[in-house]
């Protein structure tokens, strides 16, 4: 754990220990601000001056024509891209100095699917689950495949699934997991009528238990008795 | 759901890769095959003199073990970044040193092992002494998974460019040049009836030395291949 102080790293054992320590007595509800926050891809600013914050419960739909910024954005929060301005806090610390246990509270679901053709769909799982740090077993694994409409497909290789399917595996990591933060990138692509309302079932069910979500899509996601916050970038 | 413990990850990332690979024998096959195919040449076109052969013999192994391990370095990291498992990876709660490390070590099961434990066999064809057979399977086992770790660098920087293949090699082939050294001055060393005790230390120096930095640094470039 270090904090950055003119440009170098330094190891700061009163900092660390005082963080944890809040952490521990304070349970502090977790939540996400964004202040000022600016972005670039190549030379050209995407959005700027971004303000906003997600508490536990809470839905944020991120909206905007393609090539606005959504996914720079969603990939921001993660810490893959450094804002040109402007910064990120999760439980009121930059999550360039939580380091690897803001990681461990968040779960992030991009374009790509990271699950491996070869491999099958429970295999998939598994090592999603390995990746992020925890062991499941095969009776959760093949759980949550089957709450994702996966039944009798958890041992074929995912390269015979459809595409549809194959988001439906990458999507089953949300349910073996215990994120606080659901970052999801156009969670709804190839998925039929079905498999939407399961994912407004499933993230209801997540806020519901004080998680938080902040999402794209251009198809309509309602959670009931939710209302979604929205955050357009033009 | 159980925490895993570091050595749990290592053990998990080197299991994933060997079965990936078991699912997809040909890229074994072809860095193997390769190997044979360069070293089995050199006889055949430098003609059958002992004497000649048994002289550069642990060079032509050394330069051939060289250059197919530079076949598979693109793939190490290029499936996992085209597929989204690399960022997966990034945002591991671990440290992605240790995801690196793992890969690398698979990457030398399948590209380094196998080509030190058939080369006794190769070395048959350039009428090699038991004992200097031996130092070169001795010698393999203690480079060559320094190329796989020096090359891990090379290959997490040229992630996602553009004839990538060509350029690891050109960037990791110059920083491999010790390990060729050392690695074929064992060999010869024996040959010449001295101990190649000194040429193993200083490989067995290299591997270490590697094993502490190459983990990080490749860490840092897939990072910066990230953005």
């Amino acid at each position: 754990m270090g904090c950055t102080a003119g440009g170098a790293i330094v190891y700061n054992p009163t900092l660390f220990c005082f963080r944890r320590a809040t952490r521990f007595f304070m349970q502090q509800a977790p939540f996400l601000e964004v202040k000022d926050l600016a972005c670039e891809r190549g030379d050209h600013r995407l959005f700027s001056g971004l303000n906003f914050a997600l508490a536990p419960g809470e839905l944020m739909q991120v909206q905007g024509p393609n090539g606005s910024g959504k996914t720079t954005l969603l990939r921001s929060l993660c810490g893959f891209v450094q804002p040109v301005q402007g910064t990120v806090h999760w439980n009121g610390q930059d999550i360039g100095e939580w380091d690897d246990d803001f990681h461990a509270e968040m779960c992030y679901l991009g374009h790509l699917n990271a699950i491996k053709d070869e491999l099958s769909a429970l295999e998939n799982l598994q090592m999603s689950a390995g990746l992020a740090g925890y062991t499941v077993s095969d009776r959760q694994a093949v759980a949550a495949l089957r709450r994702m409409g996966l039944h009798r497909r958890e041992h074929l290789p995912v390269r015979v699934l459809s595409q549809g399917q194959r988001r439906r595996v990458a999507l089953a990591r949300l349910l073996i997991g215990d994120a606080h933060l659901w970052i999801l990138d156009e969670p709804l692509t190839a998925l039929d009528v079905g498999a939407v309302g399961l994912m407004q079932e499933l993230i209801g069910e997540h806020l519901s238990k004080g998680g938080m979500t902040i999402f794209t899509t251009h198809q309509p996601l309602q959670v009931a008795g939710i209302e979604t916050r929205q955050l357009v970038l033009s | 759901m159980n925490k895993l413990s570091l050595f749990g990850l290592l053990g998990l990332v080197v299991r994933r890769d060997l079965l990936l690979a078991m699912r997809r024998r040909t890229d074994v096959l072809t860095t193997l095959v390769f190997f044979v195919m360069v070293v089995s040449l050199f006889p055949l076109g430098v003609g059958p003199e002992p004497d000649m052969l048994r002289k550069m013999a642990s060079g032509v192994v050394w330069v051939a073990a060289l250059l197919a391990s530079m076949l598979s370095l693109p793939r190490m990291f290029s499936a996992d970044h085209a597929d989204g498992t690399l960022e997966q990876m990034m945002l591991a709660p671990q440290s992605l040193s240790v995801l690196v490390l793992g890969k690398i070590l698979a990457h030398w099961m399948l590209s380094g092992l196998p080509l030190a434990l058939i080369a006794p066999v190769l070395g048959l064809q350039f009428d090699m002494s038991p004992q200097a057979l031996w130092i070169l399977v001795l010698a393999l086992l203690l480079g060559t998974p320094v190329l796989s770790m020096i090359g891990a660098i090379g290959a997490a920087l040229t992630l996602g460019l553009r004839g990538g293949g060509v350029l690891v090699s050109l960037l990791v082939l110059p920083l491999c040049i010790p390990v060729l050294i050392f690695g074929a001055g064992a060999v010869e060393a024996v040959n010449g009836g001295m101990s190649a005790v000194s040429n193993l230390a200083l490989l067995g120096a290299f591997m270490l030395f590697a094993l502490v930095f190459t983990p990080f640094v490749a860490a840092q470039a897939l990072r910066i291949s990230m953005e």
